[in-house]
């Protein structure tokens, strides 16, 4: 004990913090019916098609979104270090407006910008709006995640390498870079789609049916399933943490290995 | 006509000249090193033949075709960089395959030329292996092989052995000029090491800030240096301040001591000013033997024992004197404070200009 102690104290204060109320709601979600505790809730959820629905939209969204950010990102990332590097702080700045501008003024001036476009007249064009406003919302972890896996490896010469052997821009983009910044785009990739899984500002200002409005909506209109919905959001995020690290670990032995 | 041929080539970056009128021709097969201290602008000449940056003025043919304005990928010319620069996310064969897939070779062919530059390289059962799998050396013989593989008309190597410990760089040195010599491609070496490139090239380049300072043989090089700077920069020299005393004779006075030189020195008044480079390895300790040798007399000041070479250190008034002779396990080597008087042969000194 002696020496132990203070540390294991503020480490369970620290993790009761986030688990009591974790095991709180998990707990009231079992309570469903009176006396016995049960899954109803969970069924409830699972058996509701708003939910299947909202989530398999959500999902989509987030993989679109995963998807075009990293088409966005990367290039952008490389050429910043390999030609601009000057530029770096101006990109590293533009990439962090999003923690500076409000979601709502970003979704209000990116409809009153769009109005009378396709990208507000249909169901479509409002998707495309949406996932636009996604990427601009995962800028801040792709690029941050993007720029740290490049200046792990030597891009200038790798670069150098692939053009003296006959590569031009988009073989060494696709063969070279995107392979060798992979496990940084996915931990970006994964803390985008945890983002978009559970927004709620954009999408329901922008009408759409995604997964954050629907656990508003539950959670408006239902006592227990809130909760249902809560833990299974919690294992969904945590299943999508998990897959970072393990499709990471094989990768990154390969990738960087003992230098 | 040359293979390669460099005319009138000059970079600058901004205000600063990286290199100025630099002409070369490299015929056929031949090896070429760039020699200099860093900052030369051996390396910004390398990669304006890769094609990596754009001369300011000048003109780069190879093999006949202007290229001066073609960019790297279209140029068909290997190199092989410092950091190895292979590609972390592909096996050791698909390394050395890239450039052929980059030119959509049939997937036998490729497998076909990456089996036969394993072989070259003496590396047959490594074709699956990642890069960081292997050793520094093995790592720069694969990205050799992968360079090679392209078939390029010209391979540029950029200090590929500066990254490796002495052992590797003696054994891998051979290695590139044993490949070199077998496949007969004409290669440009850059290096800051003289001993690298003097063990390695046909020819010489001797660089120092931007310019060329004497192009020749390894032997041209080292014995009859143009300048001081090449004189200074390559092997050991002891330069001596010396006076003439009579130019018509080529004697000149050292600390009050005489000596002669090979030649007259017309250009130069009597109580001019010049230096005498003398290489460590033709002054000889036996003072006394030789009838129409200088001599010198000191004090040993210092001995070194390098095994096969033992390294004299003469101290002559205010100047320090560096003797090598072979290791001779007859002769005592001198004591340090002991006299001395050392011999060289009037045409072992080296009159150097600008003293």
């Amino acid at each position: 004990m002696g020496k132990r102690f203070w540390p294991w104290l503020w480490f369970l204060l620290g993790a009761s913090y986030f688990l009591v109320p974790l095991y709180a709601t998990f707990d009231f979600s079992l309570r469903a019916r009176r006396g016995e505790l049960t899954f109803a809730a969970y069924a409830n959820v699972l058996r509701d098609i708003k939910f299947v629905e909202s989530f398999s939209f959500s999902l989509q969204t987030a993989l679109a979104t995963i998807v075009v950010s990293a088409l966005v990102i990367v290039p952008t990332a490389y050429w910043v270090q390999l030609r601009l590097p000057r530029l770096r702080p101006v990109v590293e700045f533009f990439t962090l407006l999003p923690f500076v501008v409000p979601a709502v003024v970003l979704v209000f001036s990116l409809a009153r910008t769009y109005s009378r476009t396709p990208l507000t007249d249909s169901r479509e064009g409002l998707w495309v709006l949406l996932v636009g406003s996604y990427v601009v919302l995962s800028f801040p972890y792709m690029y941050r995640a993007v720029d740290t896996g490049l200046r792990s490896i030597n891009i200038h010469d790798l670069t150098e390498a692939a053009q003296s052997l006959g590569a031009g821009w988009p073989t060494i983009l696709m063969r070279v870079i995107f392979p060798n910044v992979y496990v940084s785009l996915l931990s970006g990739a994964f803390i985008t789609f945890a983002i978009v899984m559970g927004e709620f500002t954009i999408a329901a200002l922008l009408a759409q049916p995604a997964f954050g409005p629907y656990m508003n909506l539950l959670a408006s209109s239902k006592v227990y399933e809130p909760s249902a919905l809560a833990i299974i959001s919690f294992g969904l995020t945590w299943a999508a943490i998990a897959a970072i690290q393990w499709i990471g670990q094989g990768t990154q032995a390969r990738l960087v290995g003992p230098r | 006509m040359a293979f390669l041929e460099i005319t009138g080539v000059r970079k600058s970056f901004g205000a600063s000249v990286a290199v100025e009128s630099f002409h070369l021709a490299v015929a056929r097969g031949e090896f070429v090193s760039f020699l200099g201290p860093s900052g030369c602008g051996k390396t910004t000449t390398l990669r304006m033949v890769a094609g990596f940056e754009k001369p300011t003025s000048g003109r780069i043919v190879i093999d006949g075709v202007d290229v001066t304005d073609t960019p790297p990928n279209r140029r068909n010319v290997g190199m092989v960089f410092q950091s190895y620069a292979l590609f972390p996310n592909m096996t050791v064969a698909d390394n050395i395959g890239f450039g052929l897939k980059v030119a959509r070779r049939p997937a036998g062919e490729i497998q076909e030329r990456v089996t036969e530059l394993l072989r070259i390289i003496h590396m047959p059962e490594y074709g699956r292996s990642y890069p960081y799998q292997l050793s520094g050396g093995q790592q720069q013989r694969v990205a050799l092989a992968r360079a090679l593989a392209i078939q390029p008309k010209l391979l540029l190597l950029d200090e590929p052995l500066s990254a490796l410990d002495a052992k590797i760089r003696a054994s891998l040195r051979q290695e590139i000029r044993d490949i070199q010599r077998q496949l007969g491609i004409t290669t440009i070496y850059v290096t800051h090491d003289q001993e690298e490139a003097m063990a390695l090239s046909d020819r010489i380049v001797v660089m120092s800030r931007g310019r060329i300072e004497q192009v020749g043989t390894p032997f041209e090089v080292y014995n009859f240096p143009a300048t001081r700077f090449v004189a200074s920069f390559v092997g050991t020299l002891n330069v001596l301040q010396a006076t003439v005393a009579d130019a018509a004779t080529g004697r000149l006075s050292v600390q009050g001591q005489e000596i002669r030189v090979a030649r007259p020195l017309p250009e130069h008044a009597p109580g001019a000013s010049v230096g005498v480079a003398i290489r460590p390895e033709l002054i000889s300790l036996d003072g006394q033997a030789g009838h129409d040798a200088n001599r010198l007399s000191g004090t040993v000041a210092d001995v070194t024992f390098l095994g096969p070479i033992v390294r004299v250190q003469m101290h002559l008034s205010g100047d320090v004197l560096h003797i090598d002779i072979f290791n001779n396990p007859q002769l005592r080597p001198p004591q340090p404070g002991a006299p001395i008087t050392v011999r060289f042969a009037p045409d072992a000194c080296l009159v150097l200009d600008d003293a």
